[in-house]
């Protein structure tokens, strides 16, 4: 235990100062808020995959309607930054609320399919719903307003998404620590049982559906907020996949591997795309590689480590 | 205005039926192997490209059967080096493993046969119009939905007829009792799995003769081939079938009414059907779950 708190008090310093030094290791500090983003979407996603055992594959959906909801308010309504990125998350969490018990009418695999399904719905509306949306080119015509007087520079943008990083880790951490984090890991322990049990099983996996949309809404609105864009590869499946290998990359068993995971995809993407126009061909080896030869992720790999 | 209908709806016909080849196969992958075949619609695309480059050689008849056991080739190495090592493992990792498989393969086929479309030569007999007033009826069009039906009816025939068939239909069943009465099911994961592929192929380059070429040509294809088994029900061929060409006419009948919602209309169904019947038009209750 006292190797963990080190850990993460070295986590939590680095954190607290990457606009220090992200610029002397190559980075720079847009990369690391992309990190933190993508970092609390997959956490978010991981709630449901790796903590409730539903394996979505549609939850881009809910990180690009957070960065449309985000966007649009921006757009059209206010110039509240924190006002448009609550509207955002609510947009994103309310789909999920909505969507969630359609999608546990089934399980397993065929659960999967449906999330990828119903994600690509709301893909197609952003394309095509031109007139609102933006279409193909995505939404553009916003920018990220001063918070509070101050204007959101990258340096104290980044800082406020740390700060919403840190919220949406306690709010997940919270809910994984009460009675209904239990009941979510006993679903992915042993479904059966807890059917006999008289625990309405559907219910549970749908309210951790809507959890972790909302989670990921959030990530989405701090992401077009980040761009001052939001594109419709933002609710793409693809996308849904990169979360996806972030959390399983990093240990899906475990409540930091996410973040463990996005530094590693979100600095590999970068760093390949920059050398190769084949950054796909890597990305797919990333995929490929570490599913046969580390399933457990980073994080699983060494705890499992340190205990044998 | 009804012309216009037939014309959209005929369009979906054919569409659907490319759908509903992608969908058998998906749904043949997705019964024994238990595997989500992301890389499906690459594939898909990798044939038609492989028929690209045959039809100087051996016309346009001969690529539409070489290049699918080509396709089926690579398949069958994929299954060995990358698939096969997953079967005992969660579905998470076989459906991010056929999802980074399927990146590979977009990047490759760009990187060797450009990302520029490129036309397939189809015979020319095939492109005639058989008649003046409906135009858009042509020799390949009905051509496609033929053979869309005719090899749904030979697959179905193989499964109900031939002892391959009878033994992926029991793996399907339980796959631990035909283990245990001497099947060796690893063989007929990989022969399911190349069957699987072979369909996607024969999609692709059906689909390449009317459509044309892209690396990116199984991308818009994949989505509604999932959908189509969601509606047909998983384990159904004749569902798989019914729910391709069943999305491609009603997405086609709404290009003639409201063009933007044609995608999405699509989904809709799906959305409709998940609510009303969850196991979907054929489906068998309690199938993968």
């Amino acid at each position: 235990m006292n190797r963990d708190k080190i850990v993460m008090s070295v986590t939590a310093v680095l954190l607290l100062t990457v606009p220090f030094w992200a610029g002397y290791v190559g980075g720079y500090t847009d990369l690391a808020s992309r990190v933190l983003i993508y970092a609390l979407a997959a956490m978010g996603l991981n709630l449901l995959l790796g903590f409730t055992g539903g394996l979505s594959f549609g939850h881009a959906a809910y990180f690009g309607l957070g960065a449309y909801g985000t966007g649009l308010m921006l757009d059209y309504e206010t110039s509240n930054t924190l006002l448009a990125l609550l509207v955002g998350t609510l947009t994103g969490g309310l789909a999920a609320l909505m969507l969630g018990p359609i999608a546990v009418r089934r399980r397993g695999i065929y659960f999967s399919m449906i999330t990828i399904a119903i994600g690509q719905m709301f893909y197609f509306i952003a394309v095509r719903w031109n007139s609102v949306t933006g279409g193909e080119d995505g939404l553009t015509g916003f920018s990220r307003q001063p918070v509070f007087g101050l204007p959101l520079n990258s340096t104290q943008f980044y800082y406020m998404v740390l700060f919403f990083f840190i919220v949406g880790a306690l709010l997940l951490w919270t809910i994984l620590n009460s009675p209904l984090g239990h009941t979510f890991v006993a679903i992915r322990e042993n479904q059966k049982r807890l059917t006999f049990l008289g625990i309405r099983v559907d219910r549970y996996v749908a309210l951790s559906f809507a959890i972790s949309g909302l989670v990921c809404a959030l990530a989405g609105g701090l992401n077009a907020l980040l761009d001052n864009f939001a594109s419709p590869d933002d609710l793409r499946y693809t996308l849904s996949g990169d979360f996806l290998i972030i959390a399983v990359l990093g240990g899906m068993r475990n409540f930091w591997g996410p973040l463990v995971g996005a530094a590693i995809f979100v600095l590999v993407q970068n760093y390949v795309s920059a050398i190769t126009q084949n950054w796909m061909t890597v990305i797919g080896l990333v995929f490929v590689l570490s599913v046969i030869f580390f399933p457990l992720g980073v994080l699983g790999f060494f705890r499992r480590r340190s205990e044998t | 205005m009804l012309l216009d209908v037939i014309f959209n709806a005929f369009n979906g016909l054919i569409v659907g039926s490319f759908y509903a080849l992608m969908a058998i196969g998906l749904s043949l992958i997705l019964g024994l192997n238990g595997v989500i075949n992301f890389a499906h619609g690459g594939f898909m695309a990798l044939a038609a490209y492989f028929a690209f480059t045959l039809v100087p050689y051996v016309g346009f008849w001969g690529a539409l059967i070489i290049a699918p056991l080509l396709a089926g080739a690579v398949g069958y190495a994929v299954e060995q080096l990358i698939i096969r090592r997953l079967y005992l493992r969660d579905p998470l990792y076989s459906l991010l493993a056929t999802f980074g498989l399927a990146l590979i393969m977009q990047d490759l086929m760009r990187t060797i046969w450009g990302a520029q479309g490129l036309p397939l030569a189809i015979p020319d007999f095939l492109n005639q119009p058989v008649s003046e007033v409906y135009f858009f009826v042509t020799g390949y069009r009905i051509f496609v939905v033929a053979l869309a039906i005719l090899s749904t009816g030979a697959l179905f025939a193989v499964l109900r007829y031939t002892r391959l068939g009878v033994r992926i239909r029991a793996g399907n069943a339980d796959l631990e009792t035909i283990a245990a009465l001497g099947v060796n099911i690893y063989l007929l994961r990989s022969a399911n799995f190349v069957l699987g592929i072979m369909f996607a192929g024969l999609a692709g380059i059906l689909a390449a003769g009317q459509l044309g070429l892209t690396p990116t040509m199984g991308d818009s294809l994949i989505m509604p081939s999932f959908v189509a088994i969601v509606v047909g029900g998983v384990g159904s061929l004749l569902g798989s079938l019914l729910g391709g060409l069943i999305i491609g006419v009603a997405s086609g009948i709404t290009t003639a009414f409201y063009p933007a919602a044609s995608e999405v209309v699509i989904y809709l169904i799906m959305g409709v059907m998940l609510i009303v019947r969850p196991r979907g038009l054929f489906g068998q209750e309690g199938l993968f779950e």
